[in-house]
């Protein structure tokens, strides 16, 4: 018997007495071993801290108490479970129901985007970047070409402008949409998945007719928009506003004051603005704690500082507040959508700076410099100015970041993306240890994770 | 490609030129930069932006924490392969909800010695960001409580986001180039 053979048998006999340490990096990996980031029976010290979430406040701390090692288990939920959200893994050391510790195990869905994206031109930048949180593509091309534009220092007409915060704000109610659904889903409640996906459906019509796609639309570009709305855009958006208050209503009936509901969520999944804070925690969740931070009010990007709109928050930091969170967001995304359509301002819908935007059809066949400038485009892109730039955008799961770094040429040298998700998963120990395991559910249905954004 | 070329001077150029009119006005970045006489305060397409020596990042991190800077909104790294005399930069976005500010703090970290201080002491939220890091780029950080890679494979060789690790590629065969048209 070799000795890689002789270490697994081991390992699958005393499993649950001796945990062995990891090997090595010789240690030939099997198609069930659970590899370095493993949470051992016996953990002391940082770790137990971390994955307990108690690093800030011990509001989760129990009494230490002697208990048989017989009476604990630890199992693995996910990667392939439907509550998941995605192939999101988490490793959960039970004590009968109770879930004495927790910890995400995520990688699963990672395409190295990031790494793509130093072989894509700045201009092919966005058909990339688009396929990181597929529930809000939109907002990750509006943040990549914001940060580019920063480099750029290049000015955006004003209806390229008010059509990226309608675009951006019709996808963060599709994206609330599908968090509703799926949160209603988990928890049994399937009127609220087919209401959710049929409303959606609005949306993702109206971006079909808009950009071509229902998702993925790298619509949203480095210096504007790629087209114009298309005619009678009004009356299609005119007919989404109207119906949909009609449907929020229709989902208050089902859930607001439904008992089921309210005893699935309320105090399941509690987190405080301080652990958000020390947790990087953002978004619908942070403002269900209670905490009035938003980047559309406090970094206005894209003229979104000119329409009216509030920014509804939660009390107790809870399954329940994350969820009327969300619901109330999707009133005000309608409010800012009304105003923008009584304030579209004519004009171009991209910039005209021949070094960015491609030029029209038509002028190529009229003018020599426009079918250069068509070919450069095409053919090398264009060049970006040296130096680095953060953007941060209000995604529907919280602050999304990109960091670009160019260095004068027109592929970036490194392009960064804060996935909100990927720092909301950090909520998981702290919402869950010491809890019902049943609680699970709703608590990370209610966090949203999108498993695209957080591997990449 | 070696680290110090003809071209270093040049690239050294792709950082952020100290520029005077970037002096930090408001009273909590005044405050905070006090201490730390080897830090330098830059403005970076209008941001604020200051290059420390990775060794005071703990530091730096706790001063900063106490001075209102409640989240660690982001921590990245970048790799300057020739582009630059020290190879890696580690960046960390620190925000201030109660002050509406945010600052860019970035270390440059040289290819021998890829190790400094960990902000997950003072910003546990961090912690996923510099495991990240670690996978990616192979820069490790001290006090951090599990430094495992988090995206990739345990059994992964190499980190995929350094500029001497090859994209990859998978030979496309065109079915119709060999037919005579």
């Amino acid at each position: 018997m070799t000795d890689t053979q002789d270490r697994k048998t081991k390992e699958i006999w005393v499993s649950g007495t001796e945990e062995p340490d990891w090997p090595g990096p010789d240690y030939v990996a099997h198609a069930t071993d659970e590899g370095a980031q493993k949470m051992k029976l016996h953990e002391t010290g940082d770790r137990l801290i971390e994955q307990l979430g108690i690093r800030i406040v011990d509001d989760v701390l129990y009494e230490e108490e002697e208990i048989d090692e017989d009476d604990r288990m630890i199992i693995n939920m996910g990667p392939q479970h439907p509550s998941t959200h995605g192939v999101l893994r988490l490793q959960i050391e039970l004590e009968g129901e109770i879930v004495r510790r927790i910890k995400p195990i995520i990688g699963y869905l990672h395409t190295g985007m990031e790494k793509t994206a130093e072989t894509l031109t700045f201009m092919q930048g966005t058909t990339n970047v688009t396929r990181m949180d597929y529930l809000a593509p939109l907002h990750n091309e509006l943040c990549f070409s914001l940060a580019v534009e920063q480099l750029l220092a290049i000015d955006i007409p004003p209806r390229a402008q008010a059509i990226r915060i309608l675009m951006t704000e019709m996808n963060r109610i599709a994206s609330h949409l599908v968090a509703l659904a799926t949160n209603g889903m988990d928890l049994g409640a399937l009127s609220m998945m087919m209401y959710g996906f049929r409303e959606r459906e609005m949306i993702l019509a109206f971006f079909e007719k808009t950009t071509g796609l229902r998702m993925n639309n790298n619509y949203i570009r480095v210096g504007g928009v790629a087209a114009d709305l298309p005619d009678g855009w009004q009356g299609d958006i005119e007919e989404f506003l109207e119906t949909m208050p009609l449907r929020l209503a229709q989902y208050d009936d089902l859930l607001m004051a439904n008992p089921i509901w309210l005893r699935r969520t309320r105090d399941v999944g509690v987190i405080t603005a301080e652990e958000c804070l020390a947790y990087s925690i953002t978004g619908p969740s942070l403002r269900a704690t209670g905490l009035a931070h938003d980047l559309r009010k406090v970094a206005p990007y894209s003229g979104i500082e000119q329409y009216e709109f509030d920014i509804p928050v939660g009390q107790r930091g809870d399954s329940y507040d994350r969820y009327r969170v969300k619901v109330h967001e999707i009133e005000e995304s309608l409010k800012i959508i009304k105003q923008v359509l009584e304030t579209m301002p004519s004009g171009d819908y991209k910039t005209d700076d021949r070094k960015v935007t491609p030029p029209p059809r038509k002028r190529i066949d009229e003018s020599m410099e426009a079918l250069i400038h068509h070919f450069k485009i095409y053919t090398e892109g264009f060049k970006v100015p040296e130096g680095e730039a953060y953007v941060a955008i209000e995604s529907p799961r919280g602050e999304l970041g990109c960091y670009i770094v160019s260095d004068g040429g027109s592929k970036p040298l490194r392009m960064h993306t804060r996935a909100p998700s990927f720092a909301n998963i950090q909520a998981i120990p702290i919402m869950l240890a010491d809890s019902l395991i049943a609680d699970t559910i709703a608590a990370l249905a209610s966090l949203d994770p999108v498993m695209g954004d957080v591997d990449r | 490609m070696p680290e110090e070329g003809p071209d270093a001077a040049k690239a050294e150029a792709v950082g952020v030129a100290p520029d005077p009119r970037s002096l930090p006005d408001h009273p909590v970045l005044v405050g905070l930069i006090e201490p730390f006489e080897d830090a330098e305060w830059a403005l970076s397409s209008g941001q604020h932006v200051v290059l420390l020596p990775k060794e005071q990042l703990g530091e730096f991190a706790q001063a900063a924490k106490a001075a209102g800077f409640e989240m660690a909104a982001d921590v990245t790294a970048v790799d300057y392969l020739g582009k630059r005399r020290v190879r890696f930069e580690v960046v960390a976005n620190l925000l201030s909800v109660e002050h509406g500010l945010r600052i860019r703090v970035r270390c440059p970290v040289p290819a021998d010695d890829t190790s400094l201080p960990s902000l997950v002491p003072t910003y546990p939220g961090a912690n996923f960001f510099e495991r990240e890091i670690y996978d990616m780029f192979g820069i490790t950080f001290e006090g951090h409580p599990d430094m495992t890679r988090i995206l990739m494979p345990d059994d992964w060789e190499g980190h995929p986001l350094r500029k001497d690790f090859g994209v990859g590629d998978v030979p496309v065969q065109f079915k119709e180039a060999n037919k005579v048209t």
